[in-house]
């Protein structure tokens, strides 16, 4: 790691006094922030503090209420994204903006400045350069496919490969690993270190501390709007960034009240569906919260849904509180008082265009509409009361869901399913990519559920989330069960080692 | 027999692969049951019904591959081919090619027309050229009388163009919608311009991200597809031989858009292809041809063609996911 002292260069970007208002609301109040040629600078801050419109600023998406940006020493203004790209200056998403019909060639060319728009479009020519941009990043991929196919990793990929065919100087990535395994992320890591290295700069946001520390050069945190600080990641503390980022330390928040454990409530036997998981058996018991972690691809989710009648396993058996069942689709699984929050709540828990009171309402049609018409009433008055049980923070209970920031959305799905009062809850991934101040709160209320006797089985990659709340531990490697680690015995090492495979140990660290 | 299997999956891997077959299939078919159908006079029957169609499916692909629709393509015809028509009556000195310029800017204002409710209003394509398709029609009649332009006042010469050739005993219409689709194709296949059509069907919301000027573009589809339409009306004189306020157009949009959807360009935009929009209107038109000499009934013919639209989107819908699975394969074998 290079550490990039203030002093020794002049800054590239200089942004002073910038201010940003959405209709009146200022989101941010007067930054100023230099950035350095060659380092890698982390925006770090709950979501709504403001890294993602100041990066947006910078980008050219937003344009700024007030203050002043210079690039390399001259005043510029970037006015739209277009203009930041001619400027050299490049936004990654965190879900990348890619055109999926069109080829990857074409989309590494796509908007490009240069020329007349009537000019001729050359594929030979570009199918090689797009091929010699894949190659400076040691990427093999037949760029002549459609961008549909790639997986998220391989999209980030391109659009970084993008940025360097516009040879962009300050390349902003807006969580680029959220969505990506161990191995895509040292991978997507190696690259970065080398862009930085040849002297370009990069932003970096990110939720993930140990991914910051193992990166980036300095860190920026931001809260309401305003930065709070800014310096070198080594003169920082974790504890020093939580608490900058939320004004508390977070070990409040990581605790697992002391519960009574109960009787098995959900007890799986031999669950196997060739090709992704084989002779999976365990149990959970009424207030038990047990953890299955694993890398990415283990075959975690895919044990969920089969036990949740999404895709159901091909042989083995599923117990509920010792009786056999037979869970054909979802609805025989709630039925059985089983609750399943997936991973992805944009593909299978939100309806985005529907009012939060009925994404609420979703489950439990039998209490809204008792005579089989839907009473307005009864709809609202039980969203409200689950609004305030979960601290949902909203305009209008008839806003529409999407409209609401991550977390709030994942507390509206899983107040969805605790209306169904299930005894069983399995939760999948609930605090991806939602801030630490939110995922306390979602702690906080996992541990009351278990308390209240049911049984949770959490999936969950982060091994501290894990380890906070967890009375057992489940590890799944390549579709089996590697382990079963008691609270008291579980360590970060000990679940690591259980989750990679034993055949091919090369998984390169993060950290 | 590896190869052939390979070569086999490689062919089905183009979207056009389908109507390709189904094309050579119905031939064959129709063919064996009824001889006739396998003769020249046959192929230029097929060649006559296509080329108002194919003129107009240009633009209309272009507006689906944008993501957009227009279903007011049928009542831009009309109105285009009553101007030129009452031009040609009432001017009868006015030169053939000016007729034709006229159609086409009258089709191009009212494609702008629509294009500028869309974009200015942010109004869904699909409810806003249903109203034009009404009002359009509506003003066919007023500007008309709801008079028919009677055959003797079209041109001589621009009936002809039906009828005489230039070379190869192949319509004048058949080769003007012949270059139509060639520029089509060097549009959107090898310019910039034609790129960000598709780009922008693709994800309109990440096109002004990488800087695609979402208004303009649209605006020129739109512009586009009503400047052909109005072409296809001149060129409907010409192969009628008349103009009549409640017929001319009446019903076209739905044609058009059937060749271009069983041609394989995806409604939900950014997917699409002149060649496989070539081979749309030819099945279309060929189905078109082939259900009289079989002697299938009138009202069989139409709920016929509904059945083969279904059945094109089918295979298309098969040869695009057996194309996404090989596609997945090769990830998971990386």
């Amino acid at each position: 790691m290079q550490p990039v002292s203030a002093t020794d260069k002049a800054p590239m970007m200089s942004l002073r006094g910038i201010t940003k208002q959405f209709a009146g609301v200022e989101v941010l109040r007067d930054v100023d922030l230099d950035l350095y040629p060659g380092e890698i600078h982390a925006l770090l801050g709950e979501n709504g503090a403001g890294k993602s419109t100041f990066s947006k600023i910078i980008a050219g998406v937003h344009r700024p209420t007030r203050g002043t940006i210079t690039l390399n020493s001259e005043r510029v203004e970037i006015s739209n994204p277009l203009a930041a790209q001619r400027l050299g200056i490049t936004l990654i998403h965190q879900e990348p903006i890619s055109f999926p019909d069109l080829s990857i060639a074409e989309n590494l060319v796509m908007g490009r400045t240069e020329g007349s728009l009537l000019k001729r479009v050359t594929w030979g020519e570009m199918t090689r350069d797009a091929n010699r941009l894949m190659n400076l990043l040691d990427i093999r991929i037949d760029v002549t496919k459609p961008m549909r196919g790639l997986s998220i990793a391989d999209q980030q990929m391109v659009e970084i490969a993008r940025a360097l065919a516009s040879d962009s100087r300050l390349i902003i990535m807006d969580e680029p690993t959220a969505s990506l395994t161990p191995k895509e992320t040292a991978i997507l890591f190696r690259i970065v270190r080398r862009l930085r290295d040849e002297g370009r700069t990069i932003i970096f946001i990110s939720h993930r501390l140990e991914e910051v520390r193992a990166l980036c050069d300095r860190v920026t945190i931001f809260r309401d709007g305003n930065r709070v600080t800014t310096d070198t990641i080594q003169s920082l503390t974790d504890t020093d960034i939580i608490r900058l980022m939320i004004g508390r330390p977070l070990q409040d928040y990581m605790h697992k009240q002391g519960t009574t454990i109960g009787d098995v409530a959900l007890e799986a036997r031999n669950l196997t569906l060739p090709g992704t998981f084989e002779d999976i058996s365990f149990t959970v018991r009424k207030g038990e919260i047990v953890g299955l972690g694993g890398l990415v691809g283990a075959g975690r989710t895919d044990v969920a849904k089969a036990i949740f009648g999404i895709a159901p396993a091909q042989s083995g058996r599923v117990l509920i509180n010792g009786q056999d069942v037979q869970i054909r689709d979802p609805s025989d699984a709630i039925a059985l008082k089983l609750a399943f929050v997936p991973e992805d709540r944009a593909i299978a828990g939100i309806f985005r265009s529907l009012s939060v009171e009925q994404n609420i309402t979703a489950a439990v049609p039998d209490q809204i509409a008792p005579s089989g018409f839907i009473r307005r009433s009864l709809e609202k008055g039980i969203a409200e009361a689950q609004v305030t049980r979960m601290s949902i923070r909203l305009a209008s209970q008839r806003q529409p869901i999407g409209e609401l920031s991550g977390g709030n959305q994942q507390k509206a799905i899983l107040a969805r399913w605790l209306l169904t009062d299930p005894e069983v809850l399995i939760l999948d991934e609930p605090t991806r990519g939602i801030d630490i101040g939110v995922k306390a709160e979602f702690y906080d209320m996992i541990g009351a559920l278990a308390a209240s006797g049911r049984a949770i089985l959490l999936i969950s990659s982060e091994l501290p989330e894990l380890l906070a709340l967890c009375d057992r531990i489940l590890v799944m490697s390549e579709g089996r069960l590697t382990a079963n680690i008691l609270r008291a015995e579980a360590t970060q090492e000990a679940i690591m080692f259980a989750a990679v495979p034993k055949t091919t140990r090369q998984i390169e660290g993060v950290a | 027999m590896m190869r052939l299997t390979a070569g086999i999956g490689a062919l089905m891997r183009h979207r056009e692969a389908g109507n390709f077959v189904m094309i050579v299939l119905l031939a064959i078919v129709v063919g064996l049951i009824q001889p006739r159908f396998l003769t020249l006079e046959t192929l230029r029957n097929v060649m006559l019904a296509i080329p108002l169609i194919l003129i107009a499916a240009m633009g209309q692909m272009m507006v689906i591959i944008a993501r957009h629709v227009d279903l007011s393509m049928g009542s831009i015809l009309g109105f285009s081919a009553i101007v030129a028509g009452m031009m040609f009556r009432d001017m009868p000195d006015v030169p053939i090619l000016i007729g034709v310029l006229v159609a086409i800017l009258v089709g191009a204002g009212l494609g702008f027309l629509n294009g500028a409710i869309v974009t200015l209003f942010g109004l869904p394509s699909i409810i806003v050229t249903l109203g034009t398709l009404s009002l359009y029609r509506g003003f066919v009649f007023l500007i008309s009388n709801s008079r028919q332009v009677d055959p003797q006042f079209i041109p001589r010469a621009l009936i002809q163009m039906s009828q005489t050739s230039p070379i190869l005993g192949i319509p004048w219409l058949v080769i003007i919608a012949f270059l139509t689709a060639l520029a089509s194709y060097l549009f959107l296949d090898h310019m910039r311009l034609g790129r960000q059509i598709y780009a922008l069907g693709s994800n309109p919301s990440a096109a002004p991200l990488r800087g695609i000027r979402v208004v303009p573009v649209t605006l020129l589809v739109f512009t586009l597809s009503g400047a052909l339409a109005g072409l296809a009306g001149v060129m409907y004189a010409a192969r009628f031989g008349y103009v009549n306020p409640g017929i001319t157009g009446v019903g076209f949009e739905f044609t058009v858009i059937a060749s271009v959807v069983i041609g394989g360009v995806s409604i939900n935009g950014g997917v699409g292809t002149v060649l496989g929009t070539i081979l749309g209107v030819i099945l279309l038109g060929m189905v078109n041809v082939a259900l009289p000499l079989l002697g299938v009934s009138e009202f069989w013919q139409s709920a016929i063609l509904g059945a083969v639209i279904i059945v094109a989107l089918l295979i298309d819908r098969s040869v695009r996911i057996s194309g996404q699975q090989a596609l997945a394969a090769e990830r998971s074998a990386r």
